[in-house]
């Protein structure tokens, strides 16, 4: 065990795992949005999110930017960026949708028990990741660098690069217009209505199926933002690159209080953090031990996670 | 009474509606007529079907046979929002209000069924609609950037117009607080609805069901649970929103005021309707006396 590494370089983990947490945190709103609404733990959304790391690929490609081509220039880096967003967003929220569609809607209009609807979630998980896989002949995908880290400012001994910088910022700028989105809009009145009685929200006038629908485009959109985040920080991606990341950004969902947007936030920078620390102290191939150590450290004292489940807390 | 009624508009006719769940039959053959502008009484001991009836009404039950026509529109089929959408409004005999929204907001999303802009035009805001001088934004601040920037909105309001979503999205909140205050509890607008006292969670319910702009407000025993001067203003309270041009279906337990309140009342006893006719016509009903009090000889 190394403290003295911890202690030294304390200021730098924590910057490297607040990206790497952002990151796990807009994947865990996909699934604190669906948790949130129809108390369903949607597992294929790990898979959403690996849709969007070969979309963004995909579109790179196709506007001529392939492994080691070099990066345009800033503005340049900046539209492909936005485009692949757009695409990835698109191709996530439609792929999200089709599972709502498939996996899980015929289900519900038969009132299936929530046991089938965990296996319906598990099926459709591995059916989409193995489909790419096959696709691919399960062989990992590069795509160009297009950011290259460059040390912006020292804090506190830390450097700080414009990678992290972009990343963090970008995905909390999503979050907190979700945020925005769910509690100030008319729409976001709905999710909410539906997440707190469904059957009276129907009795309201609430389009309960129109909601449902808006919540797995959501979730899927901030999966595919995450995935060109994704993409651009580590530059590869395989077919099954959903599977630990998915896990993750579920412990994250389940960390802050599934079914709470701002617990997803909160349990996704605090497992980036956290994991990086005992990465630090124990060594890299201890880092997903401790991070699931954590997890269930945090269940034994609040098992409702940290902020509690408030999108819908009050089901009858 | 009975029969000036008889000559008026129809607005929600129950035609032979029977209901099975499994062997037992809830609801048996009901069939009454609920004319506009009328408070209908609907009584009965517990367990009689009074809620089942409404849940048809509303369309969370479906009857087994028999067909509801509302405006001379079939209710029976319809999904719950669409019915809710057509115009009946209602509330639960438990209360089932939104517990982690403000009352301001479990009025607004009563409000939300009657919004035109589509969930597109909602996102975008794309159509933009003139509005009249006394609409745009208002300059409060008295000096600093945030003048500035209350002065530039306007401008750009005037220039622009402003998208029919915020139009539409203010005048609810105006309506909310009107309704907030048709029920007495507009002081409590920004409270979580859990946070409110029993009362005004009843009352918050009825103007909930009100913002969606109903024709029939449906009322599952409002006074359950009520001290007697509770009771006396909710009668007021029902008597105003009639006179708004609503029509009420009203289930209560409360004799006296389903009898001081009410145009005419329709007994159910066990899933079939006993009687039905003025408050002075029920009360001297024999069939319903007998229904209520059971054994003349050991009246509680």
């Amino acid at each position: 065990m190394n403290f003295q590494f911890l202690g030294d370089h304390f200021v730098s983990l924590t910057v490297t795992g607040l990206t790497q947490g952002a990151i796990y945190a807009l994947v865990a709103l996909g699934y604190t949005l669906v948790y949130g609404v129809l108390r369903l733990i949607n597992f294929a959304h790990s898979e959403v999110f690996m849709i969007g790391t070969f979309v963004t690929t995909i579109i790179w490609a196709g506007l001529g930017f392939s492994v080691g081509d070099a990066a345009p220039g800033t503005l340049g880096v900046i539209g492909l960026i936005v485009i692949a967003m757009i695409a990835a967003g698109a191709a996530s929220g439609a792929t999200a949708l089709v599972v709502e569609r498939v996996a899980y809607r015929p289900l519900r209009k038969r009132n299936a028990p929530s046991l089938i609807f965990l296996i319906s979630a598990i099926g459709a998980s591995v059916a989409l990741s193995e489909a790419v896989g096959a696709l691919t002949d399960r062989q990992p995908r590069g795509m160009p660098t297009l950011v290259v880290p460059k040390v912006q400012f020292s804090f506190l001994g830390a450097d700080v690069t414009n990678l992290q910088l972009g990343i963090f910022f970008s995905a909390l700028a999503m979050m907190i217009g979700l945020d925005i989105f769910i509690n100030r809009t008319r729409l976001g009145r709905g999710v909410r209505a539906v997440a707190q009685n469904p059957d009276v929200a129907a009795l309201m006038g609430v389009n309960k199926d129109r909601i449902i629908m808006l919540i797995f485009i959501l979730g899927g959109a901030m999966a595919g933002a995450a995935a060109v985040l994704y993409d651009i920080k580590v530059g590869l991606t395989t077919y099954s690159v959903g599977f630990l990341l998915g896990i993750k950004a579920f412990t994250a969902a389940v960390l802050g209080g599934i079914g709470n947007l701002r617990g997803a936030l909160l349990g996704g920078l605090l497992l980036g953090v956290v994991e990086n620390y005992g990465a630090g102290v124990f060594g890299n191939q201890w880092m997903d031990v401790v991070a699931f150590m954590m997890l269930v450290v945090v269940l034994l004292f609040r098992p409702t996670g940290l902020l509690g489940e408030s999108l819908g807390r009050a089901r009858a | 009474m009975s029969e000036q009624l008889a000559e008026r508009e129809p607005l929600l006719e129950v035609d032979d509606v029977t209901i099975k769940f499994g062997g037992v039959v809830a609801l048996n053959g009901v069939d009454f007529t609920l004319y506009k502008g009328e408070i209908l009484g609907l009584i009965g001991p517990n367990g009689a079907g009074k809620t089942t009836c409404f849940n048809t009404i509303t369309g969370v039950a479906r009857p087994t046979t028999g067909t509801i026509r509302f405006r001379g529109e079939k209710v029976v089929g319809k999904k719950r929002f669409q019915i809710t959408r057509m115009g009946i409004a209602r509330t639960f005999q438990n209360i089932r209000l939104f517990p982690e929204m403000t009352a301001l907001e479990n009025v607004l999303v009563g409000a939300d069924a009657r919004h035109k802009t589509s969930v597109v035009g909602a996102l975008f805001r794309l159509y933009r609609v003139r509005v009249k001088p006394e609409e745009l934004t208002e300059v409060t601040a008295t000096g600093g950037m945030t003048r500035l920037a209350q002065q530039l909105s306007r401008t750009g309001q005037r220039f622009f117009g402003l998208s029919r979503h915020i139009l539409e999205e203010r005048a609810a909140r105006a309506k909310g607080m009107e309704l907030l205050q048709l029920v007495g509890i507009e002081g409590r607008a920004g409270e979580l609805a859990r946070n409110l006292a029993y009362g005004e969670q009843r009352r918050l319910e009825i103007a909930r069901a009100l913002a969606t702009e109903p024709h029939l407000l449906c009322l599952d025993e409002p006074a359950a649970g009520f001290n007697p001067a509770e009771k006396e203003s909710l009668l007021a309270l029902i008597r105003k929103i009639r006179d708004t041009g609503v029509s009420i279906l009203l289930i209560e337990h409360d004799m006296r005021l389903v009898m001081g309140v009410t145009d005419r009342i329709v007994v159910l006893e066990f899933g079939k309707k006993i009687a039905e006719g003025s408050p002075s016509e029920v009360r001297d009903n024999p069939a319903v006396i007998a229904a209520y009090l059971g054994v003349p000889t050991d009246a509680a």
